[in-house]
């Protein structure tokens, strides 16, 4: 487990040094244009070159990159050009937001899909298990910026409920937490459903269900002592391995509702060529990815008394 | 002629499952609406009207005819900008989708394939693509690589027209994030048939490396792959789309369908018809290749 850990870590590292380094050459030509965007576009040339050499921006490739890494390492993220503050104390509030939003979607969408998942994969092929099927198909086609379309459409210019921008100017309100959350639940939770249903149709069908359901066990203890917790192992790892995935949808809610999160700043930041916000982003990305991958590794092997007794 | 009766019987065999029909219907809608839009009596997609700026739908137009489905900030006709626009969203994503997949498939076969150093590399050069969420990964890719970047100028000195140097980048875009997925895929099923006996035969026949790839690897993966390929492109469908709302994907006047719910997004409840008609497209769009893949992978499973 140790080894394990320790290979990832190293992975981990070799692919931010390579990600940092692509992401540092892939903006050194735009470098003019940001600061033709942070000074206006009716700036003089002679301002711009200024801009760039006092802030750093024209020492040698080598020199910025080596400078960078360092202070990185040392909480020292440089400057974000747009927002004029240091680029950790302006990510951290965003990474919070984006943290609360993450959770609740995360909790919402897990409880739902088992729970719809576990109902269908129980008896496969019943009435049931179609209409459940048909409703995770349905909701996983309509990507985040349609549903939250239609979301605004009904509950705030229809219906008049629920505000349609959480940009949260009179403080935190829950009640503008509803229709982003509303969002990516409804986009994310047929995957997880249909996971778990697969998962647990096979459970069903194997060999010590019948042997349990045969020698006349009650069905309610049959699926909770046997079946649930044989079913849900897969599941579990796949919902924490898809956290990746869910970053590109909180991307796109955010941005639709003004959420002050970290996937907007990461928008704004790479539509802004703002390249030492978009750095550390991506930094952030990458160690959440491998995070989630090896909490998955794990605890598919702590789950699974098969792995964990060999 | 041969080949066209199999795809016939593929399409017949699609015929048993309902929810599979439902897909291919959808789909067909927006294939054959993308034929034939040239013919239909529509308006002009980019023809403006002052007078009639976010109308309603079925509102009566001076013309005399009637705005079916009503009309967007610029006045113009929602209708006919959803059915030219699926000409956009289906070439776009279609064109997009086959790239990726392209390059995802030879690089899935030859880590797969040869192993080894190959495999190593091809494998570390997927996983740093795949640590950016993928959305992210477009808009870095795409924020930078817009008409007035060097790439892009250079595309339109060579004659391109702005929507082709966007077009072009979008698909590069995608292929860079949908391809190591694809090669990750590839590479799984590579490695199970590469035990076959006919791959063994053509080894010892003295076959290069890129036949038995090309010829009897990958041949003998499409069964999951057709599966998988299906679903993908509503996955790029969905993402291109998601790049038209954030701004970032083809350019204006062209009537993408996720730019037609941005531009009208800040007029509030006015613009209310006018976003959900193309959010609408776009699902019904989705939705049937999801279904589709759903019924093909019914049937697969099947025999």
């Amino acid at each position: 487990m140790l080894a394990i850990a320790a290979r990832r870590l190293v992975s981990m590292l070799l692919i931010m040094f390579v990600i940092s380094v692509l992401l540092f050459l892939f903006f050194e030509g735009d470098k003019l244009n940001l600061a033709a965007r942070v000074l206006g576009p009716y700036s003089p040339m002679t301002g711009r070159l200024a801009w760039l050499e006092h802030n750093g921006y024209n020492r040698p490739l080598m020199t910025r990159y080596l400078t960078w890494i360092y202070g990185f390492m040392r909480g020292d993220w440089n400057q974000s050009a747009q927002f004029d503050a240091p680029v950790f104390d302006f990510l951290l509030p965003r990474l919070k937001n984006t943290a609360i939003l993450g959770a609740c979607v995360f909790v919402l969408t897990v409880a739902i899909s088992l729970v719809l998942g576990v109902f269908s994969g129980i008896a496969e092929a019943s009435k049931r298990d179609r209409a459940i099927t048909v409703i995770s198909v349905l909701t996983t086609s309509v990507p985040e910026f349609a549903s939250a379309t239609f979301l605004v459409a009904i509950f705030v210019y229809w219906l008049d409920w629920l505000p349609g921008s959480s940009s949260f100017n009179n403080g935190f309100s829950w009640r503008e937490m509803i229709l982003p959350v509303a969002t990516l639940v409804i986009y994310n939770f047929g995957y997880y459903t249909r996971m778990t249903r697969a998962s647990m149709a096979e459970v069903m069908n194997s060999q010590y269900i019948r042997t349990a359901v045969l020698k006349g066990l009650p069905y309610r203890q049959v699926i909770i002592r046997h079946a649930l917790r044989n079913a849900l192992i897969a599941p579990f790892t796949v919902m924490i391995l898809q956290l990746n995935y869910l970053l590109s949808g909180v991307v796109v809610t955010e941005v639709f509702f003004a959420y002050d999160g970290y996937g907007k700043a990461l928008y704004d930041a790479a539509m802004f060529g703002d390249v030492y916000l978009i750095l550390a982003g991506a930094m952030i990305a990458v160690v959440a990815a491998v995070v989630s991958q090896f909490i998955s590794d794990v605890g598919y092997t702590q789950l699974n008394p098969r792995i964990r007794f060999s | 002629m041969a080949r066209l009766k199999k795809f016939f019987a593929a399409v017949g065999l699609l015929r048993e499952s309902p929810v599979g029909m439902i897909g291919v219907g959808l789909v067909l809608f927006w294939v054959v609406i993308a034929l034939i839009v040239g013919f239909l009596p529509l308006r002009d997609p980019l023809a403006q009207s002052a007078g009639d700026l976010l109308k309603p739908a079925l509102t009566l137009a001076k013309d005399g005819g009637h705005y079916w489905l009503g009309t967007d900030d610029r006045g113009r006709d929602i209708l006919s900008r959803l059915f030219f626009g699926s000409r956009l969203v289906l070439f776009w994503s279609s064109l997009a989708t086959i790239i990726a997949y392209s390059v995802g498939m030879l690089m899935g076969v030859t880590a797969g394939y040869r192993g080894g150093w190959w495999d190593e590399a091809i494998s570390f050069i997927g996983n740093v693509f795949l640590a950016f969420p993928q959305m992210v990964l477009f808009i870095v890719i795409l924020s930078q690589l817009g008409s007035d970047s060097p790439a892009g100028q250079w595309l339109a000195r060579m004659g391109f027209s702005a929507t082709w140097v966007k077009g072009t980048t979008i698909v590069l875009a995608v292929m860079f994030a949908t391809a190591p997925q694809v090669a990750r895929i590839v590479r799984g099923l590579v490695l199970d048939l590469k035990t076959r006996d006919y791959v063994a035969a053509a080894e010892v026949r003295g076959e290069g490396a890129l036949y038995i790839m090309l010829v009897e690897l990958l041949p003998n993966a499409r069964g999951p792959l057709i599966v998988d390929a299906c679903l993908r492109l509503g996955y790029v469908t969905i993402a291109i789309a998601a790049l038209g709302f954030l701004g970032l994907g083809l350019p204006p006047p062209d009537p993408d369908w996720g730019k037609m719910i941005a531009d009208v997004r800040g007029f509030g409840a006015l613009a209310a018809n006018a976003m959900i008609w193309p959010a609408l497209a776009i699902s019904s769009l989705v939705l049937g290749l999801n279904l589709m893949a759903d019924g093909l992978r019914e049937i697969a499973l099947r025999d």
